[in-house]
């Protein structure tokens, strides 16, 4: 078996597509927490979105399934070692979602915050579709866990926000 | 492992509570951690499936959505530390989640209610959710370290739930004479219950020599409370009662309407217990 690098492995991840918003892939949301990569072995970490996800093991075994035969050895397992969050989409990531209509999330509260300082704060977002400021939040919760819903008062067009979490 | 070293370095679950000696492997600390997670994964998912009745019935669409996914994400609270669990013991989350009778599950009697009206569920949902965040808090730097990691993510979800029940309960305090009478008549009925969500577990000071809970669970409630005299002022709506809730915060006796809604959670998985899914 030819021996892959690391770059390869990274290359191979940012072609797996993300099951819900296939337009990002696991890299351009920072899902991937660790590869590590011997002769024998090739290890992938990635980090849930959200708890209840449903579409994560879908990811983990697309994960396996593009990663096969790039070692003798392929491991890819969930982990919360750290939490994931917004804050990791990449600006690559950001702009595909803004290009099919997602808006990006804003910065994420730091996580060391006590969760009751946070109940007053409110999403804001540009709409992704003409770039107006002038938007209203509609729904904090929408189609899937990790999105939010908007209006755009000058386009006169929902749109989607990815949760700042 | 010794009281005061970083998260970082505890041993993580089960041989954190297989190790020899220290804090974490004596058994009433053991045992207080267990109860401590069971009833925090039962707190979890008795709200999601009462969240997830709404589905359908909402008074409007977006609220369909919204609880919908609430439930979702306190039900995968609940998969997650049921997880925790079963590391623990080397048990099924779903035998865990599923597989006992209304009187074993361990969720606070503030979940024992029923759905009944819009604001009942809104003033239900503040309630848990203010309590569950001052309970997140104190576990954040947990020195059990697959617990804090859990709950780190989780406090992450939790706070999209915080802002989304301030304004619904804004909305309704503010919103004319029915609506806000019907809040205060929910919080009225449902205070002293909701005091239970942070009731003491026994042993919750060993917990907090263990470096795993911050403070006793009364300290919490406390904070809790302090959090929330604010905002209740500011919207006129009232206080919890004086008194402290009385005793069986967590079972064993469970209300009717709690046994109706085991009966449908449970209903698939007793048709064919050994089903493979």
């Amino acid at each position: 078996m030819r021996t892959v690098s690391e770059t390869e492995v990274w290359e191979a991840l940012a072609e797996v597509p993300d099951p819900e918003i296939p337009v990002v892939s696991v890299v351009d949301l920072g899902l991937v927490h660790t590869v590590e990569l011997d002769e024998r072995r090739l290890r992938v970490e990635l980090l849930p979105t959200f708890v209840g996800c449903p579409a994560l093991e879908l990811i983990r075994a697309s994960v396996a399934e593009r990663l096969a035969g790039m070692a003798p050895v392929v491991e890819v397992e969930m982990t919360f070692a750290v939490p994931w969050t917004s804050d990791r989409i990449t600006a690559e990531g950001r702009g595909k979602l803004r290009e099919s209509g997602f808006a990006p999330p804003g910065p994420a509260p730091a996580g060391d915050r006590p969760l009751f300082s946070t109940i007053a704060l409110r999403p804001t977002a540009a709409c992704p579709w003409c770039g107006s400021d002038d938007t209203t939040l509609e729904n904090l919760f929408g189609p899937t866990l990790c999105r939010t819903l908007f209006w755009c008062n000058r386009c006169r067009q929902p749109f989607e926000q990815f949760k700042a979490v | 492992m010794t009281t005061g070293e970083p998260a970082a370095t505890a041993p993580r679950a089960p041989e954190a509570l297989g190790g020899s000696g220290g804090a974490l492997s004596a058994p009433p600390v053991n045992r207080a951690l267990r109860d401590l997670l069971l009833a925090m994964a039962d707190d979890e998912f008795v709200i999601g499936f009462w969240d997830s009745e709404w589905t359908g019935i909402a008074p409007v669409l977006e609220e369909d959505v919204a609880f919908a996914s609430l439930a979702q994400d306190e039900i995968g609270h609940a998969q997650a530390l049921y997880r925790l669990l079963a590391d623990l013991d080397g048990g099924d989350p779903d035998v865990i989640a599923f597989g006992r009778r209304p009187e074993e599950y361990r969720h606070a009697r503030l979940l024992d209610h029923p759905r009944t009206d819009w604001a009942f569920s809104v003033a239900r949902r503040f309630l848990y959710d203010t309590a569950d965040a001052a309970r997140l808090d104190a576990l954040v730097a947990s020195a059990y370290t697959p617990l804090a990691e859990v709950v780190a993510k989780m406090r992450r979800e939790e706070t999209y739930h915080l802002r989304h029940m301030l304004a619904w309960l804004e909305r309704l305090a503010t919103g004319g004479d029915q609506p806000r009478a019907r809040l205060v008549a929910a919080l009225e009925r449902l205070w002293p219950d909701a005091l239970c969500v942070l009731d003491g577990v026994e042993g919750d000071d060993l917990l907090v020599e263990a470096g795993i809970l911050a403070e006793p669970l009364a300290a919490t409630r406390r904070r809790w409370l302090a959090g929330l005299a604010p905002e209740l002022a500011r919207l006129g709506l009232p206080g919890p009662p004086p008194a402290a809730p009385a005793a069986g915060c967590r079972g064993p006796d469970r209300s009717d309407d709690f046994r109706w809604l085991w009966e449908q959670f449970t209903m698939v998985r007793r048709s064919d217990p050994e089903a493979v899914w």
